[in-house]
């Protein structure tokens, strides 16, 4: 299978590692994996900010560059969930692109559904001697219904175990431009996160998205507290020596 | 009832400091959306449903007009009375020439959102008539001159101890030593207080949940069985409510009352569900002798055809606010108007405008839990987002912040430029954040930095090892 991998602008930023712990697992899963250089971003900082001419005129470098793909892979809940279901209600209203975004919504992918629904992936090979607990994030588990995948790819990390926190599924406060715009509020949220993390035996909190794992990752280290963050795929993928935990000095 | 809905930035932040609230709202962040979940567990077809539910607000909401005549007509020919009301205005002005026609002085009132939003308690005070309310939570609330802070449990920003205080001022003919520190006590108390005034109303007020137009009957639903109290006792009922709460059968209406006690309370139904069909009949033992329904628009038909109809759908279950984590962060008083969290966000800038009800739908993270939870499945942060557009267009937000959105997209909508920035932000941020892996400060992003670190990048972009990778065969 030909796949365009999404990388997403804060993956491109932050974390380079991830993508290519997302092209690492996309080529074990037998995948020939391409990154498509007209890509930026999806938009969703101008698409949630009501600003839909902005938004659209990105979706449509989106439908561009990712053209003749078999499948796009992102490893964000929150993107590929603009790519699969804000794409098409974004031109719902304008018949001549929006046989466009409903082609590419039907091949846009988050990573580990991808690698576990479609490529039938069971299990890794990787090896991580943590407990972690796992923070679901929004988009990916409401818009994507990403619950059971994640889970079910940790669970064949030897050495690593899974400690459930009671809030798992509840928001962390991020939210995009939200964070800058309520401070306060998104505070209180990711507090609140960081508090639920704690109380698990976990040392380590682990997440498909870079959004909700900056905030997490920013509030624990604020906080002195020794959880580590990282990103699912970098364990998933047995890169996690390769990179320090999300705000651990190198 | 007046909006601050423009002070949210800083009724939110007191929300946040004060702790009585924190204490209160900690309480119910787990239990309500528990019992709603293990009330669903039980009910296997409880998916099924809501799209049922969804499916009978839609088909009302499409003849409405129908519908809604098809009520009146129904309500008449039992013997009750209809007054439209497009404003709140309207609305207070039609009861109080009710009350006036009986020569009310007291009048009962069971729980009512409506009645919230046209404010007319002060308006009936302001007229020289006293108004009760008997609903526990309300009560509280009205004895603190507060206005609700949830749309189901009133007094939810409360805890015990600030509810005994607020008897003890004043219920000053009791025994000042009594002990009041048990919910039960206090709730006995209030029983014992409102008793007496219910039976000397001369006017009873309710709410109505759903209005059935096939029999011209209105229904509501309480847990104390205050509301049948409030309805039969008195010589008059009249009933406060809005157009969009019409369904066209019974039928409909008892799908509809199994998603709401399973969504509100994580009940299978409420404790009492009370039906009034106009006044009393000849060989009827009790109910009122006069029967009468303000029904208030106060912009809802507005919002028909529009991106905002399917909001009418609501039926004020209230579980978005119970699972919302803005709303369990600000509390309900924040919002600055009668509906708060997500529901509100979405109805308020429809009735009272976007100009004054900004912030409500830009105050979410889009998480989505509360239209996962909606009974009639209102897809609530796409019409936040509606607002939000509507916004952007009459350029509503902030200067500041629209023009740093249009540089970035500017920026984004040029991929090589994009890629050279983005690689050049990468470095240096990487450069600099080495050492610590974070930042405690950064320059423009303050709003991040001051309750949390930035963590470093890690020092190369995405896109500028992948070129080298496919120029040199080798990412580092």
């Amino acid at each position: 299978m030909h796949v365009a991998l999404f990388v997403t602008c804060l993956v491109d930023l932050f974390r380079p590692t991830v993508g290519f712990a997302a092209i690492k697992l996309l080529e074990q899963a037998g995948c020939r994996v391409e990154v498509p250089r007209g890509q930026t971003c999806c938009g969703q900082p101008a698409y949630n900010s009501g600003d839909q001419a902005n938004a659209k005129a990105i979706a449509l470098q989106v439908f561009d560059a990712f053209a003749g793909y078999d499948s796009v892979v992102a490893p964000s809940g929150s993107c590929a969930g603009m790519l699969r279901v804000h794409y098409p209600e974004l031109f719902a209203n304008d018949p001549e692109n929006l046989p466009r975004a409903q082609e590419l919504a039907e091949r846009s992918w988050e990573l580990i559904s991808f690698l576990t629904d479609v490529c039938c992936v069971e299990g890794v090979a990787a090896h991580w001697e943590r407990r972690v607990t796992y923070h679901d994030a929004c988009s990916g588990l409401r818009e994507l219904g990403i619950k059971r995948q994640p889970r079910q790819l940790l669970a064949s990390v030897s050495g690593l175990s899974l400690d459930e926190a009671p809030g798992a599924e509840v928001c962390c406060g991020f939210g995009g431009t939200f964070c800058i715009k309520y401070p306060e509020i998104s505070d209180k949220m990711v507090t609140d996160k960081a508090a639920d993390i704690v109380a698990t035996d976990a040392d380590a909190v682990l997440a498909g998205d870079l959004g909700c794992l900056l905030n997490i990752a920013g509030k624990l280290c604020r906080q002195g507290q020794q959880i580590e963050a990282r990103h699912v795929a970098e364990v998933l993928a047995g890169m996690t020596a390769e990179v320090a935990p999300i705000g651990a000095p190198r | 009832m007046l909006a601050t809905s423009r002070n949210f930035t800083a009724a939110a932040q007191a929300g946040l400091a004060n702790d009585n609230l924190q204490r209160a709202l900690g309480l119910a962040r787990t239990g309500f959306p528990l019992r709603r979940r293990l009330a669903v567990e039980r009910l296997p077809e409880f998916e099924a449903l809501r799209e049922a539910g969804r499916a009978i607000k839609d088909h009302t909401l499409q003849y409405l007009d129908f519908y809604i005549e098809f009520y009146e007509s129904q309500v008449v020919a039992s013997g009750g009375k209809v007054h439209w009301a497009r404003t709140p205005a309207e609305a207070c002005a039609a009861v109080l020439q009710i009350c006036r026609s009986v020569g009310a002085k007291i009048v009962t009132k069971g729980k009512s959102m409506v009645a919230e939003e046209i404010g007319l308690n002060d308006f009936l005070e302001a007229n020289g008539i006293t108004p009760v309310e008997t609903d526990l939570g309300e009560y509280i609330i009205q004895l603190r001159h507060e206005p609700p802070s949830h749309i189901i449990a009133p007094a939810i920003h409360l805890v015990k101890e600030q509810v005994a205080e607020t008897f003890r001022a004043e219920h000053r003919s009791l025994d000042a030593g009594r002990p009041l520190i048990e919910p039960r006590q206090m709730c006995d108390e209030a029983r014992a207080m409102l008793r007496p005034r219910f039976l000397a109303a001369d006017v009873g007020i309710t709410g109505a949940n759903f209005l059935v137009a096939e029999t011209g009957s209105s229904i509501v639903v309480t847990n104390e069985g205050n509301g049948d109290l409030t309805q039969v006792l008195p010589r008059v009922h009249i009933v406060v409510t809005s157009i969009e709460k019409v369904v066209p059968t019974f039928e409909d209406a008892a799908t509809l009352l199994r998603l709401l006690a399973r969504s509100a309370t994580g009940q299978e139904f409420s404790t009492y569900t009370t039906i009034s069909t106009g006044p009393r009949r000849e060989a009827d033992l009790d109910g009122p002798e006069e029967y009468h329904v303000v029904l208030l628009d106060n912009g809802r038909s507005g919002m028909i055809g529009t991106d905002f109809q399917d909001m009418l759908r609501c039926i004020r279950c209230s579980a978005c606010m119970s699972h919302c984590p803005v709303y369990a962060a600000v509390g309900g008083h924040a919002y600055g108007w009668v509906y708060p969290g997500p529901m509100g966000a979405v109805l308020t800038p429809g009735l009272i405008g976007i100009e004054e009800a900004g912030h409500l739908p830009n105050a979410s993270t889009f998480c989505g839990r509360c239209e996962s939870v909606c009974p009639v499945k209102i897809p609530l942060p796409k019409m936040m987002r509606h607002w939000r557009e509507r916004e952007h267009a009459k350029k509503l937000s902030p200067t500041v912040y629209r023009k740093g959105l249009s540089v970035w997209a500017w920026v984004a909508r040029r991929p090589a430029l994009y890629h050279a920035l983005a690689g050049t932000a990468a470095r240096a941020l990487g450069w600099a954040g080495q050492g610590h892996g974070r930042f405690r400060a950064l320059p423009l992003a303050a709003g991040w930095t001051t309750v949390r670190d930035m963590p470093s990048p890690e020092g190369r972009s995405f896109h500028s090892l992948w070129a080298q990778y496919k120029k040199r065969g080798s990412a580092r």
